[in-house]
């Protein structure tokens, strides 16, 4: 005979949250690195990377810049939505900062396109005979904005399970862990974007 | 199981939060556009850095986690500016 044990599901969600944390920290240094390798570079070869961010659309930067912000607060409001119960609200929130991701992935997607149009892409016979410095610009911009652009896609996929997962209503007012962790990393996201901005598209 | 009272973000406190957002966006736009050389990538710097704190203590709720929670994360951005000083240091006084 088993013995019946009072089964209560223990959801720890401060645990869970810790969790979160230390992988973001992780990510913090993953970009950090790269950061100070920019910030060296940038220092030996200072008028090398002014050439190279002139040529960076400082435009498009700044509209994405918005998007990202913007997003960012959905996704924490969609999070007091679902605190409060109110599931129809989450679901819009959520699908609004999924449209303004894929707003960012289309600029992205124009920004590059052009600059390929030009031929400075990695690896491009025009990149390798730009003086060293700007190389390294280029080359980092590519590193840098290409990973970002990378977590975007991985924000963009846990947004999504998390809306199916309050559809169904596996996330709700009393379980909203799920959400905490994605929103938590599109917050990353946002942070991460905030650096780069300026020291890519504004310092020139 | 006693549940502890959760802090539930208010919409118009987001939204406030956003507004400062967009502001200091706006003013570090505006800002790079009087080629202050040097000074610009400090003054850049610090609005991304005022931006950083911003959207982790609103959007990310560290102001209403728990000690240890705030604890670490000014734990791991103080080793990271260490870690930029200390590599300054070293590229500019070998």
């Amino acid at each position: 005979m088993s013995v019946s044990t009072n089964h209560e599901e223990h959801i720890d969600s401060e645990t869970g949250k810790l969790g979160m944390w230390i992988f973001l920290f992780t990510e913090l240094w993953l970009f950090g690195g790269l950061f100070l390798v920019y910030a060296i570079f940038r220092a030996k070869y200072s008028a090398d990377f002014h050439t190279g961010a002139a040529e960076l659309n400082a435009f498009i930067g700044t509209v994405n810049t918005v998007v990202l912000l913007v997003s960012s607060m959905t996704v924490a409001m969609a999070l007091t939505a679902v605190q409060k119960g109110d599931r129809r609200l989450a679901l819009f929130l959520l699908l609004l900062t999924l449209i303004l991701a894929a707003v960012f992935m289309v600029n992205k997607y124009f920004e590059w396109a052009h600059k390929f149009e030009y031929n400075l892409y990695p690896g491009s016979e025009v990149l390798k005979n730009l003086p060293r410095g700007e190389l390294l610009f280029f080359g980092l911009y590519y590193m840098m904005t290409g990973l970002h652009a990378l977590h975007v896609v991985i924000g963009m996929i846990l947004l999504s399970i998390t809306i199916v997962k309050i559809k169904s209503g596996a996330v709700n007012s009393e379980r909203f862990l799920m959400l905490e962790n994605s929103a938590l990393y599109w917050h990353l996201v946002d942070l991460i974007w905030i650096f780069l901005f300026p020291l890519l598209y504004l310092i020139t | 199981m006693k549940h502890e009272e959760k802090h539930i973000s208010s919409y118009s406190s987001l939204a406030i939060v956003l507004v400062v957002l967009l502001a200091l966006t706006g003013v570090s736009v505006w800002v790079t556009g009087f080629h202050f050389g040097s000074l610009a990538v400090v003054i850049a710097l610090l609005i991304a850095s005022i931006k950083v704190r911003t959207v982790i203590t609103y959007f990310m709720h560290l102001k209403f986690e728990s000690r240890l929670m705030k604890l670490m994360v000014t734990g791991v951005f103080g080793l990271y500016a260490l870690v930029i000083i200390i590599t300054f240091v070293d590229y500019y006084f070998r």
